[in-house]
């Protein structure tokens, strides 16, 4: 620590040359940031997906719906502990911008699946005595300001009512909260019997996909291969895959999110690399002298790296530190403006870790070469470039 | 780290060193065989032209340096055996450097560029503070301490450069050319300064220069032409 003071006093040497290269660190540190919660968005829920949980969808595409009949035989299947269903009811409020996702679903099979979903006694009970009842996540609700008693207007794309219009009107009845931070609490989940009911003929006694909680997550494949086996040959042949599995496949829609964050991340370190790097090099270039003073004075080799690392480090996590908070500060807001299209946007402490890992390495790496040239200056050569 | 050893001989031995710079496919004798003695307590002063030699030989008391051939022994000290980080460490407890363009560190204050030493000990910060102290009011800028060296004049700065060399209470302090790149009178006020030390305080110095107006300040001046001393010790 008592080397503190003249590291510090160092780095201000040249203030704007410092400044500038903190500024450049601090947006690359800023981008991993929110980069990290991007992929965290697409692909965090994976992560959290039920290892005891798979979806069984139209093996052509999600789009085709699967016969409401295929439950109970589901339920049959060795290996399946039970089964339940959603939709993609695919409903606007307002403005498209406003997105947010809204299913119908058996409320008790539904709950009893995704433990994950906390939802008060009183309110599930209100919303099974309530045909017309809808829960919805906190996120949502505090969004557009939803209270239980509220009724909401949903105009769905797809499903027409038997008057014609495309417009539900849902009675807000719960609002669930998640029990883990990455948990989505912006969708909404309403009564199938309801949709089944009052929807027009198209679709009728249809689903979207099926939710399976098996009785051995070891068994998941097996038991996959089961369910397809079942329906196969049958005018909608399933494709049964671990939930996790399926919620990759949606982000892979968008290409390969996690080797794109990757390739742009990479290329913004190593231009960083190359900034900083010039900075310390250019620094212990103009310092050559004083350097060999502080040899000749009895500093020695070790002395003189450590000097010169600590510096290079001082800066890079200094950087790091502030884009990490920046990121951290700004992540919330950013979440506000996405959260119909991302709504899973936050930025993980593992992700903070790592990025506070990566400055310090961008200190080692950016520092060891000019600390090397520092310890080899002979002194008295040094002192005559003074 | 060796303590210094003691012994009643001179405190600087330099016996039949020699001293050759490799530049490309050409070879520099720049000291030929070279002895000298300094006993503990004495000023004594390197004269010599441009090129003979007297920094090269500065640089080999003070183990900044390696000879190509003979020894240099200092308190007892064998030069030559130790490691770089072993010299370094030696450097740190026995030597005070002065040197001609100060080479303080800008970004540090006055009091800060004194107790560069001393962040090479095990004091306290508080006994640090002490030292810079005491040696800055050794040599009359206790008034300067916060102030940067370019809010100094030549001779201060100079004085700074001395403070740092004395801070550690060395055993030898070596001034490269401390006056000149001052004016006759800031010069003087230097000469004054390190007379001061060798009298009052018993430091042994050895000053390079080329200005006989300095030489004149010390208790012996030998002088050095061609990589070989005169006036000095016989081979």
């Amino acid at each position: 620590m008592k080397f503190a003071h003249l590291i510090w006093c160092n780095l201000r040497r040249k203030k704007l040359r410092t400044s500038l290269t903190l500024l450049s660190i601090i947006v690359a540190f800023l981008l991993f940031g929110l980069l990290s919660a991007i992929q965290e968005a697409l692909v965090g829920g994976v992560a959290l997906a039920g290892a005891d949980r798979l979806i069984v969808r139209e093996k052509v595409s999600i789009i085709n719906l699967l016969p409401v009949s295929y439950e109970a035989r589901i339920d049959r299947i060795p290996g399946v502990d039970f089964s339940t269903h959603q939709t993609w009811f695919g409903g606007i409020y307002q403005d498209p911008k406003n997105f947010f996702m809204q299913n119908p679903v058996e409320p008790e099979k539904f709950l009893k699946m995704h433990p994950e979903i906390i939802l008060p006694a009183d309110e599930e009970k209100a919303w099974l005595a309530t045909r017309t009842g809808a829960i919805v996540g906190r996120r949502t609700a505090e969004r557009f300001g939803w209270k239980i008693g509220d009724k909401v207007p949903i105009r769905s794309t797809i499903w027409t009512l038997p008057d014609g219009s495309q417009t539900w009107t849902f009675d807000i009845v719960g609002i669930y909260d998640g029990k883990d931070k990455g948990t989505d609490t912006t969708p909404m989940f309403f009564r199938y019997d309801y949709f089944d009911e009052a929807r027009q003929q198209w679709g009728k006694g249809k689903v979207g996909w099926y939710t399976i909680r098996i009785k051995d997550p070891s068994q998941a494949a097996e038991v996959a291969r089961r369910v397809d086996a079942e329906f196969e040959n049958s005018p909608a042949e399933t494709k049964t895959e671990p939930e996790g599995a399926f919620i990759q496949g949606w982000a892979s829609q968008l290409g390969n999110i996690v080797f794109i964050v990757a390739a742009i991340l990479s290329a913004v370190f190593f231009t960083i690399l190359l900034v900083t790097g010039n900075t310390m090099a250019q620094a212990v270039r103009e310092r050559t002298g004083e350097l060999g003073v502080l040899k000749a004075i009895g500093f020695t080799n070790v002395q003189v790296v450590v000097l010169v690392l600590a510096e290079s480090c001082l800066l890079t996590v200094l950087g790091g530190v502030m884009g990490l908070g920046l990121a951290r500060a700004i992540t919330p807001a950013v979440a506000h403006q996405l959260a119909g299209l991302l709504p899973l946007f936050f930025l993980p402490a593992r992700a903070l870790f790592i990025g506070l890992g990566l400055s310090l390495a961008l200190g080692l790496v950016t520092g060891v070469f000019p600390a090397l040239q520092a310890m080899r200056l002979r002194v008295a050569d040094a002192l005559r470039r003074m | 780290m060796n303590e210094t050893k003691s012994n009643n001989g001179p405190l600087v031995q330099v016996e039949r060193v020699g001293k050759v710079f490799h530049r490309g496919s050409e070879d520099i004798h720049v000291l030929t065989d070279l002895n000298l003695r300094v006993p503990a307590g004495e000023f004594l002063a390197l004269m010599g032209p441009s090129g003979s030699g007297k920094t090269t030989l500065l640089n080999l008391i003070g183990g900044l340096d390696r000879p190509t051939n003979g020894a240099v022994i200092v308190a007892g000290e064998h030069l030559d055996p130790l490691s770089d980080h072993a010299l370094a460490a030696w450097r740190a407890r026995h030597i005070g450097f002065v040197f001609q363009l100060y080479n303080l560190m800008p970004v540090l204050t006055a009091e800060r560029n004194v107790e560069l030493p001393l962040l090479l000990t095990h004091l306290s910060r508080a006994e640090r503070r002490k030292h810079v102290e005491t040696a800055l009011a050794v040599v009359g800028l206790s008034h300067r301490a916060k102030h940067y060296p370019r809010t100094l004049s030549g001779g201060e700065q100079q004085r700074v450069g001395i403070a740092r060399g004395i801070v550690t209470d060395p055993t030898l302090l070596l001034c490269d050319e401390p006056t000149g790149d001052l004016d006759r009178k800031a010069g003087d006020e230097i000469l004054n300064l390190l007379q001061s030390l060798n009298r009052e305080h018993g430091k042994t110095i050895i000053m390079v220069t080329h200005d006989p107006h300095a030489s004149v300040r010390a208790a012996r001046t030998l002088h050095l032409d061609k990589g070989q001393l005169s006036n000095g010790e016989v081979k």
